[in-house]
């Protein structure tokens, strides 16, 4: 299954502790400029907090220049005087004093450190929690073409990696990129001030610098792609064979994809460490290149001292042994933020092409719904009229947008109704059928026929490209999409359960039913029997998609649901196919009370499921070749009777 | 639980130790460059004749460090990443290679998904933190001394500095890492809580659109991303004291270092140029500590994979052949179960199967019915031992299978398991499966037999057809049948079809079965059917109930004699005869 659904397990995030840095990324945003100023604006709430956020980031990355910009004072002003014309008490209440200063100002750093983390802390969960939110609840406004369209996989890796990269570049890259920024120009600033002819050197290395950068960040780059194309491979095998494991062994290959694999392996590690050198040999070259300029600057600077102190040094270039010292610790200062910028800016780019994902997703057009019309309770008033009511009722009524209540009796109408997936091949083609309310109507066919297209397009899961579905007269358009899908129960093939307890789960068809009510529900599906012997009975967990229990048992459930939401129209959709015909005839009576009264709609693939139907429809490629009931069909001998006496030919 | 990865270093020991031998060079030069700084200043500048010579030399001394720093720190890089990916192929082929050892029973016990995690993420997480330990640990640990050692060489007194500080350091890093540790674990949690509803959400979105849930999802998915929201904020709250708490110990000890050193000048014992080396030592020693401190929480975070990791390593394998003959041949298709117990939790008190007795002969075709979780698998995968029976003896060919060398056993009982699978690859490549060696035209006779030819020819092209990932391209039923056919190409003695016809119709399963009784006559064949019809041409059929074999008869007696077969052909020929 190439879209696999993975739960994400707690390993996949661990590696987002305290200190921990990712892999190498070089994803680019296709619009980054966009996608940033779009970004911005998730950050309008904090406001306020970003701007003393910045107050205080600015304010640590000047407070560890100042810090640093009072050795030069305390050696040149008061050390070397003090050494020269020895200590007084004054100079050195001056020296404490310069001291205390140089104390105080790292101090205020470090608070300011402290409350620019804290702050941004909440403002990075703050939009964290904003844009889940917001993806969230446009996922549930998408429609089913979205699903179908995008897999598992992807759309999770937006809830995952996207926001990962996210937070990464919210709690570290961008508080890091102001505070190197900050450092960087002003310890430049600073340089500049000491000597500008110091500077010339520092200037010359940080375009070779940034050339350095720019060279690796290209052949790393042409890397990453090799590595992600082997780890795709390498992965994807990994993940086929898990899946296949025991056919694996029941065919004795074990041998076989060892060596296979051990190939898949071989090549991801040439290629991932081809990546990783490049990605990891920047910091060495960046750190080392910093100390080149150490030592050149060192020797430059002292012979502009020694050219001071021989009294034959033109103002410009005057530098005093503090001044140097000072200058070299500026050299340190100067490359450490550069070398910290050079590498945020590859998470920060990988960030925004994640958020630039992000925002496609909740750009993505939401199912349309013009419908007017409303499902409302109803009772029948003393004059014999409907009148809505608040309660719940068994009795439904349509209101439309003028106020006319009117009965929902479950008449459902298919009028040339064409259909197509995608535009191109069509899936039904000019079908027309009707169901009169309370009759149970089937579909038979093989797969692929348009058996389930066709109840797809009674909730609208999708929309006909020609023709008319009308419900109790109303084409299906006019009807408020929830009304419309709350008015019908639908049992699909894969049944899907929640986390949470059985009751939950059934609860899930009415979420205010009663206890007693869902208990009611569950002897009709027949699986109160089975849920009594659970664990916890009623209570139990369901977990993982009901991974502890059978289909079967998942199945009864799924009806259980279905019985509960107690709607005109009910559709089920190979409900009883993982159910053993044995216990299929047990809950039979159960069925048949939830099908009474009611318009049925009956895929099934077991004939015997829907032999009683008062209309059956074979499909074949998207057309109804037969139809009628079951005694008719059998009579016409047609494709119906072929199918099943197919199941009986050998008797 | 390290130890356990020893062997991964296999092959790249030289290159970890390279690199880690590199970048100790390289932090030794970079902590001599300040050393010979401070003399620069000391004996060119701050002398009463500045020597121009003595600048140059020192000078030059410390760009050819510089340089030579430079080039060990890329090789070091260079090496690491070999040494780091190269451990982490060695894990990769272990945790595989042990993998593919499991048997169904160790395969049960870990989900699919959570191998695919282990050998991946987990890998990753293992690599990253073994890279970090041989660049990180000894080369930050020979900084610190070294760096002290220079700093006691310039000025003993003065070291007293680092003697407060690197403790305290120390402490305040490891106590953070240690006390957010619980908080991040919860936060993750809680992370995964969030994704599991996603998960649920995308799996199940026409059930929540058809019961128009959407609303109520979303006011629980936000309460759950409220939850991490909190959770994450309580766990980050203590990491970000990190930050402010190192840099206020690093400004501590440039503040006493000036300070404490301000008055050892003054009074003479000591230099102005020793201060600016010390200085430097500051940052050196307090950003190793830091390093450590990074190592020690990239350990600790990644405890949860390396206990994953190790878990696969350690499963025990509970079926192997080791003492099998590897000459035992399986002489004919016959198969006995006698007083067969089994239990998935190999539990005496909590039988799947219990007291089986049966005798099948060679050549013969057995139907087998049950309801839902009456053991139907269960029984047949004991057959090709693809799981081990609690107590009794399973016989094929008249001999234990535990005799059997497992390969000789599992390639003449070919087994067609319910959920099946086909593999990425062309439809031939696939078949090939049952058989490296086959020629076109057994190929192409074990798909007539699984009814598989016509449409495998109906694809412009036949049988060179990619399948992709899964067998995407092919419907259920066409899936079945190329996975019957893939079977039979091993020609085997024994035939095992569990549920392997219910997605194809039921003219196609009951050609099948014809098929298979004129084209492999003499191997006998066990067919495992909900549709009745499927096992009433058997020549015997067994009735299963509650991991019970309640009756083995022919059809026509068992309808005779057996309610639940009677009930089970009732519900589904009911009303078959009204034409």
């Amino acid at each position: 299954m190439s879209g696999n659904p993975k739960a994400p397990k707690a390993s996949e995030t661990v590696a987002r502790g305290p200190g921990m840095r990712g892999g190498p990324k070089f994803a680019k945003p296709k619009n980054t400029k966009g996608t940033f100023l779009r970004l911005l604006k998730y950050f309008k709430p904090y406001l306020l907090t970003l701007i003393i956020v910045t107050i205080c980031i600015i304010a640590a990355a000047e407070a560890n220049v100042y810090g640093t910009a009072q050795l030069k004072p305390i050696i040149d002003d008061h050390l070397t005087p003090m050494v020269k014309n020895g200590a007084t008490a004054e100079a050195w209440s001056r020296f404490v004093t310069a001291i205390i200063k140089m104390g105080a100002v790292y101090a205020l750093g470090a608070v300011c450190i402290y409350i620019h983390s804290r702050l941004m802390l909440k403002v990075s969960t703050g939009i964290l929690y904003d844009i889940r939110t917001e993806m969230f609840a446009k996922m549930q406004k998408l429609p089913i073409k979205y699903f179908d369209s995008h897999t598992h996989g992807e759309i999770m890796s937006r809830y995952t990696n996207d926001t990962d990269s996210m937070r990464e570049m919210l709690g570290q890259s961008v508080p890091n990129l102001i505070n190197s920024f900050f450092r960087v120009t002003s310890v430049f600033v600073m340089m500049v001030d000491l000597s500008p002819a110091l500077t010339v050197i520092t200037i010359i290395m940080l375009v070779l610098m940034i050339f350095v950068v720019k060279t690796l960040g290209k052949r790393s780059g042409a890397f990453y792609k090799k590595r992600q194309a082997a780890l795709g491979v390498a992965n994807g095998y990994i993940e086929e064979m898990t899946e296949g494991q025991k056919v694996v062994k029941v065919f004795c290959r074990e041998e076989k994809i060892n060596t296979r694999f051990a190939e898949l392996n071989d090549n991801l590690r040439k290629a991932e460490a081809g990546a990783n050198t490049w990605a990891s040999i920047l910091m060495p070259i960046m750190g080392n290149l910093s100390y080149i300029q150490y030592a050149i600057t060192a020797v430059i600077g002292a012979l502009m001292v020694v050219a001071a102190i021989k009294g034959n040094a033109h103002a410009l270039i005057a530098l005093s042994v503090g001044e140097l010292i000072t200058f070299l610790q500026y050299t340190r200062n100067f490359a450490q933020p550069i070398t910290m910028m050079s590498q945020q800016f590859n998470s920060i780019l990988a960030a925004l092409a994640g958020a630039e994902r992000i925002f496609a997703l909740i750009d993505e057009q939401p199912e349309e719904d013009e419908g007017m019309i409303r499902l409302v309770n109803a009772r029948i008033g003393e004059n014999g009229e409907l009148e809505e009511c608040s309660e719940r009722t068994d009795c439904w009524a349509w209101k439309t947008p003028e106020g006319e209540l009117t009965r929902v009796r479950g008449h459902v109408i298919f009028k040339d109704v064409t259909f197509s997936y995608d535009g191109e091949k069509i899936v039904l083609d000019d079908i027309s059928l009707y169901a009169k309310p309370g009759q149970k109507i089937a579909f038979v066919g093989s797969t692929g026929a348009g058996k389930t297209t066709i109840t797809n397009l009674i909730n609208r899961f999708y929309d006909i490209q020609d023709g008319e579905i009308t419900y109790d007269g109303f084409n299906i358009r006019e009807i408020a999409k929830d009304d419309l899908r709350r008015s019908l129960a639908m049992v699909l093939q894969d049944t899907h359960l929640f986390t949470g307890t059985v009751r939950e789960n059934i609860r899930f068809g009415r979420k205010y039913a009663t206890d007693e009510e869902v208990e009611k529900a569950a002897k009709l599906a027949n699986a109160h029997s089975f849920i009594m012997h659970l664990p916890e009975g009623y209570d139990t967990m369901i977990v993982d998609d009901g991974e502890n229990l059978s289909q079967g048992q998942r199945q009864l459930l799924a009806i259980a649901r279905a019985a509960i939401a107690d709607p005109p129209v009910l559709i089920l959709d190979e409900a009883t196919s993982s159910i053993d015909t044995r216990t299929e005839a047990h809950i039979e009576r159960g069925m048949d009370e939830l099908m009474r009264g009611r318009t049925v709609f009956v895929i099934a693939h077991r004939l015997s499921t829907v032999r009683n139907s008062n209309a059956i429809m074979v499909l074949e490629h998207g057309k109804i070749i037969e139809r009628g009931d079951h005694k008719e069909l059998i009579a016409q001998r047609g494709r119906y009777y072929k199918l099943y006496t197919g199941a009986f030919e050998l008797s | 639980m390290l130890r356990k990865f020893f062997p991964a270093v296999r092959g790249y020991g030289r290159q970890s130790l390279g690199a880690s031998f590199m970048i100790i060079l390289e932090g030794v030069l970079e902590i001599m460059i300040p050393f010979y700084m401070t003399k620069l200043i000391n004996e060119g500048i701050d002398v009463a004749v500045p020597n121009i010579n003595i600048i140059i030399k020192y000078g030059a001394l410390m760009l050819l460090m510089a340089v030579f720093a430079l080039i060990t720190g890329a090789l070091c890089a260079r090496l690491a990443a070999v040494a780091g990916t190269g451990f982490a192929m060695n894990l990769r082929n272990m945790l595989f290679t042990k993998v593919q050892d499991f048997s169904f029973a160790n395969v049960d016990k870990f989900s699919s998904a959570s191998i695919v995690t282990r050998l991946t993420t987990d890998v990753t997480n293992i690599q990253n933190l073994y890279t970090m330990l041989i660049r990180m640990t000894v080369r930050n640990f020979i900084i610190m001394i070294t760096a002290f050692v220079f700093a006691v060489a310039v000025n003993a007194r003065l070291a007293l500095v680092f003697a407060v500080t690197i403790p305290l350091l120390a402490i305040v890093m490891f106590s953070i890492v240690l006390i957010a540790h619980p908080f991040f674990e919860r936060m993750l949690k809680k992370l995964d809580l969030m994704n599991a509803r996603v998960q649920e959400n995308l799996i199940a979105i026409r059930v929540v659109k058809a019961f128009v849930k959407g609303e109520d999802e979303k006011v629980s998915f936000n309460e759950s991303a409220l939850a991490l929201k909190k959770a994450q904020l309580a766990a980050e709250r203590i990491v970000i004291w990190n930050n402010p708490i190192s840099q206020f110990i690093f400004y501590a000890a440039m503040v006493a270092v000036c300070f404490f050193g301000g008055q050892l000048i003054v009074g003479g014992k000591m230099k102005v140029g020793d201060l600016s080396g010390f200085l430097a030592y500051i940052g050196q020693i307090l950003a190793s500590v830091m390093m450590l401190s990074m190592v020690f929480v990239s350990f600790i975070i990644t405890r949860a994979s390396q206990k994953r990791i190790a878990e696969v390593l350690d499963e025990k394998i509970d079926i192997n052949d080791d003492e099998a003959d590897p000459d035992l041949k399986v002489a004919d298709g016959s198969v006995e179960f006698e007083n067969v117990n089994f239990s998935y939790s190999k539990n005496p008190d909590n039988l799947t199967l219990s007291g089986v007795n049966f005798s099948v002969r060679s050549g013969e075709t057995i139907g087998i019915i049950g309801g839902t979780g009456s053991a139907k698998t269960t029984l047949v995968q004991l057959i090709p031992r693809l799981y081990e029976v609690l107590e009794g003896s399973v016989r094929v060919g008249g001999r234990d299978v535990r005799e059997y060398k497992l390969h000789t056993l599992r390639d003449q009982v070919a087994m067609v398991l319910q959920t099946n699978l086909l593999f990425s690859g062309t439809i031939e490549e696939n078949l090939r499966w049952g058989n490296e060696n086959a020629t076109q035209e057994q190929i192409e006779a074990a798909c007539r037999a699984a009814c598989a030819h016509d449409f495998i020819m109906s694809f412009p092209n036949g049988y060179q057809t990619d399948l992709g990932q899964g067998g995407v391209n092919v419907s259920g039923g066409q899936k079945q049948r190329l996975c019957i056919a893939r079977a039979l190409l091993k020609n085997p003695k024994v035939v095992i079809l569990d549920d392997s016809t219910s997605a194809c119709d039921t003219a196609t399963d009951a050609s099948i079965r014809k098929a298979l009784r004129t084209e492999l006559k003499g191997t006998t064949t066990f067919i495992i059917a909900q549709r009745i019809a499927s096992v009433m041409d058997a020549d015997r059929v067994m009735v299963l109930d509650d991991g019970r074999l309640v009756a083995f008869d022919t059809p026509e007696r068992l309808l005779e004699t057996n309610d639940i077969y009677r009930e089970v052909y009732e519900s589904q020929m009911k009303g078959g005869d009204e034409e």
